[in-house]
Protein backbone atom coordinates (compact mmCIF):
# COMPACT_ATOMS: atom_id res chain seq x y z
CA UNK A 1 0.00 0.00 0.00
CA UNK A 2 1.13 3.05 -1.17
CA UNK A 3 1.01 7.16 0.59
CA UNK A 4 -2.45 6.78 -0.27
CA UNK A 5 -3.62 4.70 2.52
CA UNK A 6 -3.18 7.21 5.35
CA UNK A 7 -1.53 6.75 8.23
CA UNK A 8 -2.92 4.75 11.11
CA UNK A 9 -2.42 5.73 15.01
CA UNK A 10 -2.46 3.03 17.87
CA UNK A 11 -3.36 4.48 21.10
CA UNK A 12 -0.14 4.54 23.09
CA UNK A 13 -1.30 5.42 26.56
CA UNK A 14 -0.70 1.06 27.67
CA UNK A 15 -0.76 -1.78 26.11
CA UNK A 16 0.62 -3.80 23.07
CA UNK A 17 1.01 -0.59 21.19
CA UNK A 18 4.64 -1.47 19.77
CA UNK A 19 2.77 -5.04 18.51
CA UNK A 20 0.56 -2.68 16.72
CA UNK A 21 2.42 -1.03 14.79
CA UNK A 22 4.72 -3.26 14.04
CA UNK A 23 1.71 -5.37 12.40
CA UNK A 24 0.95 -2.13 10.66
CA UNK A 25 4.31 -1.34 8.94
CA UNK A 26 5.02 -5.24 7.86
CA UNK A 27 1.95 -4.49 5.78
CA UNK A 28 3.63 -0.93 4.07
CA UNK A 29 1.53 1.55 6.04
CA UNK A 30 2.27 4.32 7.97
CA UNK A 31 1.82 4.29 11.73
CA UNK A 32 2.55 6.08 14.60
CA UNK A 33 1.47 5.80 18.49
CA UNK A 34 -1.13 8.15 19.59
CA UNK A 35 -0.40 10.11 22.97
CA UNK A 36 -2.15 13.20 22.82
CA UNK A 37 -4.53 15.31 20.78
CA UNK A 38 -2.13 16.88 18.33
CA UNK A 39 -1.05 13.16 17.59
CA UNK A 40 -4.71 12.37 16.83
CA UNK A 41 -5.27 15.27 14.68
CA UNK A 42 -1.65 13.54 12.21
CA UNK A 43 -4.05 10.24 11.40
CA UNK A 44 -6.36 9.07 9.40
CA UNK A 45 -7.53 6.10 11.34
CA UNK A 46 -6.93 4.82 15.26
CA UNK A 47 -6.52 1.68 16.60
CA UNK A 48 -7.18 0.82 20.14
CA UNK A 49 -4.79 -1.86 21.01
CA UNK A 50 -5.27 -4.96 24.36
CA UNK A 51 -4.63 -3.68 27.50
CA UNK A 52 -6.63 -2.81 30.99
CA UNK A 53 -9.74 -1.31 29.97
CA UNK A 54 -10.44 0.49 33.06
CA UNK A 55 -6.28 1.64 33.10
CA UNK A 56 -6.73 3.44 29.75
CA UNK A 57 -10.15 4.91 30.27
CA UNK A 58 -8.57 6.84 32.79
CA UNK A 59 -5.56 8.10 31.05
CA UNK A 60 -8.09 8.88 28.03
CA UNK A 61 -10.01 11.12 30.55
CA UNK A 62 -6.88 12.13 32.69
CA UNK A 63 -5.06 13.23 29.03
CA UNK A 64 -8.07 14.73 27.41
CA UNK A 65 -7.98 11.91 24.86
CA UNK A 66 -11.63 10.63 25.14
CA UNK A 67 -13.45 14.09 23.83
CA UNK A 68 -11.11 14.33 20.61
CA UNK A 69 -11.44 10.33 20.16
CA UNK A 70 -15.13 10.67 20.07
CA UNK A 71 -15.25 13.57 17.59
CA UNK A 72 -13.08 12.16 15.33
CA UNK A 73 -14.82 8.71 15.07
CA UNK A 74 -18.35 10.53 14.65
CA UNK A 75 -16.68 12.29 11.56
CA UNK A 76 -16.09 9.52 9.97
CA UNK A 77 -12.28 8.33 11.25
CA UNK A 78 -11.93 4.55 11.16
CA UNK A 79 -11.84 3.02 14.46
CA UNK A 80 -10.29 -0.88 15.20
CA UNK A 81 -10.47 -2.13 18.91
CA UNK A 82 -8.84 -5.25 20.46
CA UNK A 83 -9.92 -6.88 23.23
CA UNK A 84 -9.29 -3.68 25.41
CA UNK A 85 -10.27 -1.71 22.78
CA UNK A 86 -13.44 -3.82 21.93
CA UNK A 87 -14.78 -2.49 25.39
CA UNK A 88 -12.79 0.80 25.17
CA UNK A 89 -15.85 1.50 22.34
CA UNK A 90 -18.64 -0.56 23.57
CA UNK A 91 -21.87 1.29 25.13
CA UNK A 92 -21.56 -0.93 28.27
CA UNK A 93 -20.29 -3.14 30.20
CA UNK A 94 -22.56 -6.17 31.50
CA UNK A 95 -23.26 -5.82 35.38
CA UNK A 96 -20.69 -2.82 35.98
CA UNK A 97 -20.83 1.11 36.00
CA UNK A 98 -17.55 0.74 34.28
CA UNK A 99 -17.58 4.15 31.80
CA UNK A 100 -16.75 3.30 28.24
CA UNK A 101 -16.56 5.67 25.23
CA UNK A 102 -19.97 4.71 23.95
CA UNK A 103 -19.19 4.77 19.97
CA UNK A 104 -20.63 0.88 19.24
CA UNK A 105 -23.92 0.13 19.94
CA UNK A 106 -22.86 -2.87 21.97
CA UNK A 107 -22.59 -4.67 25.14
CA UNK A 108 -20.18 -6.32 25.71
CA UNK A 109 -19.00 -9.07 29.09
CA UNK A 110 -15.55 -8.74 30.80
CA UNK A 111 -13.43 -11.66 30.68
CA UNK A 112 -16.43 -13.48 29.51
CA UNK A 113 -14.36 -16.40 28.53
CA UNK A 114 -12.46 -16.64 32.15
CA UNK A 115 -9.64 -15.77 33.35
CA UNK A 116 -5.82 -16.19 32.29
CA UNK A 117 -5.92 -19.91 32.85
CA UNK A 118 -8.97 -20.22 30.01
CA UNK A 119 -6.87 -17.18 27.86
CA UNK A 120 -6.04 -19.78 24.27
CA UNK A 121 -5.59 -19.90 20.75
CA UNK A 122 -8.41 -20.57 18.64
CA UNK A 123 -8.90 -21.18 14.74
CA UNK A 124 -11.69 -18.94 13.74
CA UNK A 125 -13.74 -18.50 10.55
CA UNK A 126 -14.32 -15.25 9.58
CA UNK A 127 -16.06 -15.22 6.22
CA UNK A 128 -14.99 -11.88 5.31
CA UNK A 129 -11.39 -12.72 5.33
CA UNK A 130 -11.79 -16.01 3.32
CA UNK A 131 -12.10 -19.14 3.35
CA UNK A 132 -8.97 -20.13 5.62
CA UNK A 133 -9.65 -19.85 9.06
CA UNK A 134 -7.99 -16.98 11.39
CA UNK A 135 -5.30 -17.91 14.39
CA UNK A 136 -7.13 -16.16 17.19
CA UNK A 137 -5.52 -15.40 20.27
CA UNK A 138 -7.68 -14.73 23.53
CA UNK A 139 -6.07 -13.38 26.71
CA UNK A 140 -9.07 -12.67 29.18
CA UNK A 141 -10.89 -11.84 26.38
CA UNK A 142 -14.54 -10.35 26.30
CA UNK A 143 -17.38 -11.12 24.10
CA UNK A 144 -20.71 -9.21 22.29
CA UNK A 145 -23.54 -9.63 24.64
CA UNK A 146 -25.78 -7.46 22.93
CA UNK A 147 -25.64 -6.05 19.54
CA UNK A 148 -27.40 -3.22 18.22
CA UNK A 149 -29.03 -3.35 14.72
CA UNK A 150 -26.89 -1.26 12.88
CA UNK A 151 -24.29 -3.88 13.86
CA UNK A 152 -22.86 -6.65 11.61
CA UNK A 153 -21.37 -9.55 13.23
CA UNK A 154 -17.96 -11.08 11.48
CA UNK A 155 -16.98 -13.85 13.55
CA UNK A 156 -18.27 -15.66 16.51
CA UNK A 157 -16.80 -18.37 19.07
CA UNK A 158 -19.13 -20.81 20.61
CA UNK A 159 -22.12 -18.79 19.66
CA UNK A 160 -20.89 -15.37 20.97
CA UNK A 161 -19.82 -12.17 18.74
CA UNK A 162 -15.81 -11.69 18.80
CA UNK A 163 -16.05 -9.79 16.16
CA UNK A 164 -18.24 -7.01 14.93
CA UNK A 165 -17.98 -3.99 12.88
CA UNK A 166 -20.91 -0.77 12.82
CA UNK A 167 -20.35 1.40 9.77
CA UNK A 168 -16.08 2.90 10.25
CA UNK A 169 -16.23 0.84 13.89
CA UNK A 170 -14.62 -2.24 14.07
CA UNK A 171 -13.77 -4.48 17.34
CA UNK A 172 -12.40 -7.75 18.11
CA UNK A 173 -12.51 -9.76 21.17
CA UNK A 174 -9.34 -11.31 19.88
CA UNK A 175 -5.32 -9.90 18.69
CA UNK A 176 -4.93 -10.32 15.40
CA UNK A 177 -1.44 -8.42 16.56
CA UNK A 178 -0.27 -11.05 18.11
CA UNK A 179 -0.20 -14.17 15.10
CA UNK A 180 1.89 -13.50 12.28
CA UNK A 181 -1.78 -13.72 10.34
CA UNK A 182 -2.02 -9.80 8.51
CA UNK A 183 -5.99 -9.98 7.35
CA UNK A 184 -7.34 -8.25 10.07
CA UNK A 185 -5.04 -5.78 10.17
CA UNK A 186 -5.54 -5.50 5.74
CA UNK A 187 -9.17 -5.65 6.52
CA UNK A 188 -8.82 -2.56 8.69
CA UNK A 189 -6.35 -0.94 6.23
CA UNK A 190 -9.34 -1.05 3.72
CA UNK A 191 -11.47 0.61 5.90
CA UNK A 192 -9.04 3.63 6.49
CA UNK A 193 -8.43 4.02 2.37
CA UNK A 194 -11.96 3.86 1.85
CA UNK A 195 -12.73 6.47 4.09
CA UNK A 196 -9.91 8.63 2.58
CA UNK A 197 -11.33 7.97 -0.90
CA UNK A 198 -14.85 8.98 0.52
CA UNK A 199 -13.49 12.17 2.07
CA UNK A 200 -11.68 12.92 -1.41
CA UNK A 201 -14.76 12.56 -3.28
CA UNK A 202 -16.50 15.19 -0.91
CA UNK A 203 -13.81 17.47 -1.07
CA UNK A 204 -14.16 17.31 -5.16
CA UNK B 1 -10.84 -25.96 19.31
CA UNK B 2 -9.42 -23.44 22.02
CA UNK B 3 -5.81 -24.11 22.84
CA UNK B 4 -4.77 -23.16 26.58
CA UNK B 5 -2.02 -22.39 28.20
CA UNK B 6 0.25 -21.67 25.22
CA UNK B 7 3.34 -19.87 24.81
CA UNK B 8 1.50 -17.17 22.84
CA UNK B 9 -1.27 -16.78 25.44
CA UNK B 10 1.19 -16.25 28.62
CA UNK B 11 3.63 -14.26 26.96
CA UNK B 12 0.67 -12.84 25.51
CA UNK B 13 -0.48 -11.53 28.90
CA UNK B 14 2.35 -9.99 29.87
CA UNK B 15 2.42 -7.67 26.62
CA UNK B 16 -1.35 -6.16 27.90
CA UNK B 17 0.60 -5.01 30.49
CA UNK B 18 3.43 -2.73 28.92
CA UNK B 19 3.56 1.03 29.93
CA UNK B 20 1.32 0.46 33.02
CA UNK B 21 2.04 -0.01 36.88
CA UNK B 22 1.60 -3.46 38.69
CA UNK B 23 1.25 -2.43 42.66
CA UNK B 24 1.27 -4.85 46.08
CA UNK B 25 -1.62 -4.40 47.72
CA UNK B 26 -2.73 -6.89 51.11
CA UNK B 27 -6.05 -6.07 51.47
CA UNK B 28 -9.28 -6.51 49.10
CA UNK B 29 -9.54 -2.23 49.96
CA UNK B 30 -6.24 -1.72 49.16
CA UNK B 31 -6.83 -3.46 45.91
CA UNK B 32 -9.57 -1.02 44.36
CA UNK B 33 -7.78 1.85 45.48
CA UNK B 34 -4.91 0.57 43.06
CA UNK B 35 -7.26 -0.80 40.30
CA UNK B 36 -8.68 3.19 40.82
CA UNK B 37 -5.94 5.00 40.54
CA UNK B 38 -4.81 2.65 37.14
CA UNK B 39 -3.01 -0.19 38.16
CA UNK B 40 -2.77 -2.76 35.05
CA UNK B 41 -2.83 -5.91 37.70
CA UNK B 42 -2.21 -6.31 41.47
CA UNK B 43 0.23 -8.38 43.25
CA UNK B 44 -1.85 -9.88 46.16
CA UNK B 45 0.23 -10.80 49.49
CA UNK B 46 0.24 -10.90 53.12
CA UNK B 47 2.88 -8.39 53.72
CA UNK B 48 4.29 -6.01 51.90
CA UNK B 49 7.95 -6.45 51.16
CA UNK B 50 9.40 -3.67 53.32
CA UNK B 51 7.06 -5.59 55.79
CA UNK B 52 8.81 -8.19 55.00
CA UNK B 53 12.57 -7.24 55.20
CA UNK B 54 11.52 -6.10 59.26
CA UNK B 55 9.73 -9.25 60.19
CA UNK B 56 12.89 -11.19 59.32
CA UNK B 57 11.62 -15.28 59.98
CA UNK B 58 10.45 -17.32 56.79
CA UNK B 59 8.10 -15.45 53.99
CA UNK B 60 5.83 -18.14 52.47
CA UNK B 61 2.71 -18.49 49.92
CA UNK B 62 0.49 -15.92 50.75
CA UNK B 63 -2.91 -16.49 52.73
CA UNK B 64 -5.16 -18.27 50.14
CA UNK B 65 -7.87 -16.56 51.31
CA UNK B 66 -6.62 -13.06 51.10
CA UNK B 67 -5.36 -14.09 47.67
CA UNK B 68 -9.23 -15.17 46.96
CA UNK B 69 -10.63 -11.83 48.80
CA UNK B 70 -8.59 -9.96 46.71
CA UNK B 71 -9.10 -11.58 43.11
CA UNK B 72 -12.85 -11.10 44.17
CA UNK B 73 -12.31 -7.39 44.44
CA UNK B 74 -11.49 -6.26 41.22
CA UNK B 75 -11.68 -7.27 37.66
CA UNK B 76 -7.63 -6.06 36.91
CA UNK B 77 -5.05 -9.32 36.82
CA UNK B 78 -4.39 -10.32 39.96
CA UNK B 79 -0.94 -11.82 40.61
CA UNK B 80 0.52 -13.89 43.85
CA UNK B 81 3.87 -14.56 44.54
CA UNK B 82 5.12 -18.69 45.41
CA UNK B 83 8.71 -19.10 47.04
CA UNK B 84 11.47 -20.00 44.55
CA UNK B 85 11.02 -23.83 43.25
CA UNK B 86 7.98 -23.93 45.69
CA UNK B 87 6.20 -26.07 42.69
CA UNK B 88 3.28 -27.04 45.07
CA UNK B 89 2.78 -23.17 46.01
CA UNK B 90 2.70 -22.57 42.22
CA UNK B 91 0.43 -25.56 41.61
CA UNK B 92 -1.71 -24.11 44.49
CA UNK B 93 -1.67 -20.77 42.97
CA UNK B 94 -2.27 -22.14 39.45
CA UNK B 95 -5.70 -23.78 40.94
CA UNK B 96 -6.90 -21.28 42.68
CA UNK B 97 -7.09 -19.13 39.48
CA UNK B 98 -4.49 -16.11 39.86
CA UNK B 99 -3.88 -15.10 36.63
CA UNK B 100 0.42 -14.63 37.28
CA UNK B 101 2.10 -16.65 39.32
CA UNK B 102 5.64 -14.89 40.46
CA UNK B 103 8.56 -17.10 41.78
CA UNK B 104 9.84 -14.36 44.02
CA UNK B 105 13.14 -14.03 45.91
CA UNK B 106 10.79 -11.78 48.08
CA UNK B 107 9.56 -14.43 49.63
CA UNK B 108 12.34 -17.09 51.35
CA UNK B 109 13.46 -19.56 49.17
CA UNK B 110 12.37 -23.18 49.30
CA UNK B 111 15.05 -24.61 46.82
CA UNK B 112 18.69 -23.59 46.56
CA UNK B 113 19.07 -25.12 43.45
CA UNK B 114 16.39 -25.69 41.27
CA UNK B 115 13.83 -22.68 40.17
CA UNK B 116 10.08 -24.22 39.43
CA UNK B 117 10.03 -25.69 36.11
CA UNK B 118 7.28 -23.53 34.51
CA UNK B 119 6.79 -24.80 30.98
CA UNK B 120 3.74 -27.57 31.84
CA UNK B 121 2.02 -24.77 33.63
CA UNK B 122 -0.94 -23.28 32.21
CA UNK B 123 -0.55 -19.74 34.60
CA UNK B 124 2.07 -17.56 33.17
CA UNK B 125 5.35 -16.71 35.16
CA UNK B 126 6.97 -13.54 36.04
CA UNK B 127 10.53 -14.21 37.33
CA UNK B 128 13.37 -11.39 38.98
CA UNK B 129 16.76 -11.51 37.12
CA UNK B 130 19.75 -8.99 38.19
CA UNK B 131 21.42 -9.59 34.96
CA UNK B 132 20.92 -10.83 31.48
CA UNK B 133 21.84 -14.68 32.46
CA UNK B 134 19.78 -14.90 34.89
CA UNK B 135 17.22 -13.96 32.88
CA UNK B 136 17.63 -16.11 30.07
CA UNK B 137 17.75 -18.87 32.22
CA UNK B 138 14.12 -18.37 34.08
CA UNK B 139 12.91 -17.53 30.13
CA UNK B 140 14.55 -20.86 29.41
CA UNK B 141 12.59 -22.57 32.12
CA UNK B 142 9.36 -21.38 30.86
CA UNK B 143 9.13 -17.39 32.51
CA UNK B 144 6.72 -15.29 29.85
CA UNK B 145 8.12 -12.28 31.83
CA UNK B 146 10.71 -10.88 33.42
CA UNK B 147 11.22 -8.43 36.02
CA UNK B 148 14.44 -6.69 36.96
CA UNK B 149 15.06 -7.56 40.73
CA UNK B 150 16.29 -4.76 42.20
CA UNK B 151 15.99 -4.42 45.92
CA UNK B 152 12.32 -4.72 47.23
CA UNK B 153 11.16 -2.91 50.28
CA UNK B 154 14.01 -0.75 50.31
CA UNK B 155 12.89 2.81 48.82
CA UNK B 156 15.90 2.84 47.38
CA UNK B 157 16.34 2.99 43.20
CA UNK B 158 20.14 1.93 42.76
CA UNK B 159 19.62 -1.68 42.72
CA UNK B 160 17.13 -1.39 39.95
CA UNK B 161 19.16 0.39 37.85
CA UNK B 162 22.28 -1.37 38.02
CA UNK B 163 20.20 -4.78 37.47
CA UNK B 164 17.82 -2.90 34.61
CA UNK B 165 21.47 -1.32 32.95
CA UNK B 166 23.11 -4.57 33.61
CA UNK B 167 20.33 -6.80 31.29
CA UNK B 168 20.31 -3.69 28.47
CA UNK B 169 23.49 -3.55 28.52
CA UNK B 170 24.26 -7.78 28.35
CA UNK B 171 21.69 -7.49 24.76
CA UNK B 172 23.78 -5.09 23.16
CA UNK B 173 26.86 -6.66 23.84
CA UNK B 174 25.04 -9.90 22.63
CA UNK B 175 23.63 -8.17 19.26
CA UNK B 176 27.47 -6.98 18.37
CA UNK B 177 29.00 -10.80 19.54
CA UNK B 178 31.02 -13.01 17.24
CA UNK B 179 31.06 -16.47 19.47
CA UNK B 180 27.72 -16.65 20.55
CA UNK B 181 28.76 -20.27 21.98
CA UNK B 182 30.36 -18.57 24.66
CA UNK B 183 27.61 -17.06 25.74
CA UNK B 184 25.38 -19.67 26.01
CA UNK B 185 27.90 -21.27 27.71
CA UNK B 186 28.44 -18.81 30.35
CA UNK B 187 24.48 -17.90 30.78
CA UNK B 188 24.04 -22.19 31.16
CA UNK B 189 21.41 -21.81 28.32
CA UNK B 190 20.70 -23.18 24.92
CA UNK B 191 22.35 -21.08 21.34
CA UNK B 192 19.03 -21.16 19.76
CA UNK B 193 17.39 -18.46 22.95
CA UNK B 194 21.04 -16.68 22.84
CA UNK B 195 20.80 -16.29 19.15
CA UNK B 196 16.94 -14.93 19.21
CA UNK B 197 18.10 -12.39 22.25
CA UNK B 198 20.76 -11.44 19.60
CA UNK B 199 18.78 -11.10 16.36
CA UNK B 200 15.82 -9.06 17.88
CA UNK B 201 18.30 -7.03 20.06
CA UNK B 202 15.78 -7.44 23.15
CA UNK B 203 14.11 -10.47 25.54
CA UNK B 204 11.60 -12.54 23.84
CA UNK B 205 8.94 -11.39 26.86
CA UNK B 206 8.33 -8.57 28.13
CA UNK B 207 10.85 -6.65 30.58
CA UNK B 208 9.28 -4.80 33.76
CA UNK B 209 11.19 -3.30 36.44
CA UNK B 210 10.93 -4.04 39.61
CA UNK B 211 12.50 -3.35 43.74
CA UNK B 212 12.83 0.54 45.21
CA UNK B 213 10.51 2.64 43.09
CA UNK B 214 8.96 5.25 45.34
CA UNK B 215 8.17 8.42 43.27
CA UNK B 216 7.29 9.52 39.80
CA UNK B 217 10.41 10.20 39.34
CA UNK B 218 12.07 6.77 39.93
CA UNK B 219 9.17 5.44 37.96
CA UNK B 220 9.81 7.81 34.10
CA UNK B 221 13.89 6.97 34.93
CA UNK B 222 13.23 3.15 35.46
CA UNK B 223 11.32 3.58 31.73
CA UNK B 224 13.51 5.06 30.07
CA UNK B 225 15.98 2.94 30.97
CA UNK B 226 14.58 0.47 29.63
CA UNK B 227 11.61 -1.46 31.32
CA UNK B 228 7.89 -1.96 29.06
CA UNK B 229 6.43 -1.42 32.80
CA UNK B 230 6.68 -0.81 36.45
CA UNK B 231 6.44 -3.07 39.56
CA UNK B 232 5.65 -0.79 42.71
CA UNK B 233 5.55 -2.52 45.91
CA UNK B 234 6.05 -0.71 49.06
CA UNK B 235 6.32 2.82 47.03
CA UNK B 236 2.66 3.16 47.19
CA UNK B 237 1.31 1.98 50.57
CA UNK B 238 4.49 2.67 52.96
CA UNK B 239 4.12 6.17 51.57
CA UNK B 240 1.94 8.74 53.36
CA UNK B 241 -0.85 9.50 50.68
CA UNK B 242 -1.29 5.75 48.83
CA UNK B 243 -3.94 6.97 46.42
CA UNK B 244 -1.90 9.91 45.52
CA UNK B 245 1.37 8.52 45.08
CA UNK B 246 -0.50 5.27 42.88
CA UNK B 247 -1.82 7.76 40.61
CA UNK B 248 1.14 9.87 39.99
CA UNK B 249 3.54 7.32 39.44
CA UNK B 250 0.55 5.85 36.91
CA UNK B 251 0.67 8.98 35.22
CA UNK B 252 4.57 9.18 35.21
CA UNK B 253 4.61 5.52 33.75
CA UNK B 254 2.53 6.56 30.95
CA UNK B 255 4.15 9.78 30.16
CA UNK B 256 7.66 8.75 31.50
CA UNK B 257 9.56 10.32 28.47
CA UNK B 258 7.26 13.78 29.44
CA UNK B 259 8.86 15.96 32.16
CA UNK B 260 6.03 18.09 32.11
CA UNK B 261 3.87 15.13 33.42
CA UNK B 262 6.61 14.41 35.81
CA UNK B 263 6.15 17.59 37.47
CA UNK B 264 2.11 17.78 37.35
CA UNK B 265 2.45 14.21 38.69
CA UNK B 266 4.84 14.93 41.25
CA UNK B 267 3.32 18.13 41.87
CA UNK B 268 -0.10 16.25 42.59
CA UNK B 269 0.84 14.83 45.71
CA UNK B 270 0.96 18.01 47.64
CA UNK B 271 3.30 19.65 50.15
CA UNK B 272 2.21 17.18 53.14
CA UNK B 273 3.34 14.22 50.78
CA UNK B 274 6.06 11.88 52.18
CA UNK B 275 7.29 9.28 49.78
CA UNK B 276 8.65 6.11 51.84
CA UNK B 277 11.37 5.49 54.10
CA UNK B 278 14.37 4.46 52.18
CA UNK B 279 17.59 2.27 52.86
CA UNK B 280 21.15 2.69 52.46
CA UNK B 281 21.55 -0.80 51.05
CA UNK B 282 25.42 -0.06 51.85
CA UNK B 283 24.72 -0.16 55.64
CA UNK B 284 22.10 -3.51 55.24
CA UNK B 285 24.22 -6.91 55.77
CA UNK B 286 24.64 -8.74 52.61
CA UNK B 287 22.72 -11.64 54.46
CA UNK B 288 19.96 -9.83 54.32
CA UNK B 289 19.86 -8.90 50.99
CA UNK B 290 16.81 -9.96 48.56
CA UNK B 291 18.19 -9.80 45.12
CA UNK B 292 21.14 -12.54 45.47
CA UNK B 293 18.38 -15.30 46.04
CA UNK B 294 18.12 -17.46 43.54
CA UNK B 295 20.87 -16.51 40.37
Amino acid sequence: MGTNAGTVGVLALQGDVVEHLAALKESGVQAVPVKSKEDLGRVDGLIIPGGESTTVMKLLDRFELAEPVIARTREGMPLWGTCMGMIVVARDVTGTQQPTLGLMDISVRRNAFGRQNESAEVSLPIPVLGGKNFPAVFIRAPWVERAGRAVEVLAERDGRAVMVRQENMLATSFHPELSGDRRVHEYFMRMVSDALVGKRRKIA
Amino acid sequence: MAETGTITVKRGLAQMLKGGVIMDVVTPEHAVIAQEAGAVAVMALERIPADIRAAGGVARMSNLELVQSIMDAVTIPVMAKCRIGHFAEAQALQQLGVDFIDESEVLTPADEQYHVDKTPFTTPFVCGARNLGEAMRRINEGAAMIRSKGEAGSGNIVEAVRHMRAITESIKELAEAKDLKAYAREMRVPLKLVKEVAEAGKLPVVLFCAGGISTPADASLMMQLGAEGNFVGSGIFKSNNPRAFAKAIVDATTHFADPKVIVEASLSLGKDSRAMEGLDLRKVPESELLAPRGN
